[in-house]
């Protein structure tokens, strides 16, 4: 093994791999944002709706989920704007792309957690004359969401890996800034050595944050 | 929109064999490989089991995309030479293996310890107790999740396209490039993909009502 390992010419890039990782972070936030306004208002959509309205959820939830996330980048950064007329640049095209991707995700999720909401809360609320949509969203959505939490935690995580996807249509995020430095510096495997532990440890910092926001919103399902 | 799909379809059909190729190699090597590291996860003693642990938690906690140029940029570099296409299977099969060595290991763990007890008391060696008596019953916990992860290699084997592997997806990219079309194209990909799933699901779905069937009596 003659390989030297140099790590003074990764230094000086290093900014990359730090600026990428905050552009990482705030896409994962701002997909994971937009995601859930399109989660909970499908999975209400589906609870309180028809068997059109329900059919047409599940085909877009089973689209998404049978579709490399690849794919869908290549779709909505290519294939949109050729027929749409218009264009945007890769970075916002990633953050609705995994919006759509999370969204079809955090629909189950939401959906679980409408379920879960125990009846008699539902019936309390009627029974104070709420209307259907006041109990809504005074009573069934805030419990809703207290008991989806943990699972908005793991979606923020599995958001954050998906992020690295954005190197294809050079989103200047964290695995793009890896890229660069790899082929303009060739120091390649000091790039990788640093760009794994970055995520392992920015994966469990970001989790053990959570649960700890968990402990004290989150209602456990098995009351 | 009909026209350049049909158009394109025959030269899509390389690409497709090359996906069911890398997925078929990477479901089958995870498979064979977290079958055993699980197996030693749940029974064997800690200082073999560490490594396994800290290995499965490190594949699945970064990015596909990372480990597949990690091995692909980085065994070249250390002077192991290696195909693109072997260096992208061999990346997915790592990060199916961890996959697979959590599924087995939570297959394992929920069966009783006495059932394994039981079986030492009536004098079966640990492969015959594994074979007769946790594996049967710990399929129905195994299957769900694992026939899951198999539908994720599937599409996880698009990643393969992205250091120079000719499979569907980037057959795709080749035809787009030559008609710039690309909507047509990407949604006739999209239509392959959940066909290659849907299948896989279809399949599935018998194969766990099988075992249910017959664990249950």
């Amino acid at each position: 093994m003659d390989y030297h390992f140099n790590f003074t010419i990764v230094w000086r890039h290093a900014w990359r791999l730090w600026w990428g990782l905050g552009l990482s972070l705030q896409i994962a936030a701002a997909s994971l944002g937009l995601g859930m306004l399109i989660g909970i208002a499908l999975a209400v959509a589906y609870t309180d709706g028809g068997r059109v309205t329900r059919t047409a959820i599940a085909g877009y939830v089973e689209f998404i989920r049978n579709t490399p996330l690849l794919l869908l980048i290549y779709l909505v950064f290519y294939g949109i704007p050729s027929i749409g007329g218009f264009a945007y640049d890769a970075t916002t095209s990633f953050i609705f792309t995994l919006a759509f991707y999370a969204g079809a995700q955090l629909v189950e999720v939401f959906r679980a957690g409408l379920d879960a909401v125990p009846p008699g809360v539902v019936d309390a609320g009627r029974a104070i004359g709420l209307t259907p949509y006041r109990n809504l969203i005074y009573v069934r959505l805030p419990t809703a969401f207290r008991i989806s939490l943990p699972a908005l935690s793991n979606a923020y995580v599995s958001l954050f890996k998906d992020t690295a996807l954005g190197s294809v249509i050079a989103v200047p995020e964290l695995t793009h800034g890896a890229q660069w430095i790899n082929f303009n510096t060739f120091r390649i495997l000091e790039v990788y050595a640093l760009l794994t532990p970055i995520y392992l440890l920015t994966g469990w910092i970001i989790l053990a944050a959570l649960r700890l926001l968990e402990r004290r919103y989150a209602i456990v399902r098995a009351m | 929109m009909i026209d350049a799909m049909i158009y394109a379809l025959p030269f899509l059909w390389d690409g497709f064999l090359i996906t069911l190729a890398v997925s078929g190699i990477v479901v089958a090597a995870s498979l064979a490989l977290g079958l055993v590291f699980g197996v030693i996860l749940a029974f064997g003693p800690v200082w073999i089991g560490l490594p396994i642990r800290v290995f499965a938690d490190t594949v699945r906690a970064i990015p596909l995309i990372v480990l597949i140029f990690t091995v692909y940029y980085g065994l070249p570099a250390l002077q192991v030479p290696l195909s693109p296409f072997w260096a992208a299977v061999a990346a997915l099969a790592a990060f199916k293996t961890g996959h697979v060595i959590e599924i087995v290991r939570g297959a394992i763990t929920s069966i009783h310890p006495g059932q394994m007890e039981a079986a030492k008391s009536i004098g079966l060696t640990f492969l015959e107790r594994l074979v007769y008596v946790v594996f049967p019953q710990a399929v129905r916990c195994f299957l769900p999740p694992w026939i899951n992860s198999v539908t994720d290699s599937v599409k996880g084997s698009a990643l393969v396209s992205l250091v120079g592997v000719v499979d569907l997806m980037m057959a795709i990219q080749q035809v787009i490039g030559r008609t710039y079309q690309p909507m047509p194209l990407y949604i006739l990909g999209a239509m392959i993909y959940i066909a290659v799933n849907a299948a896989l699901s279809v399949a599935s779905r018998r194969l766990e009502a099988r075992f249910a069937a017959t664990v249950a009596t």
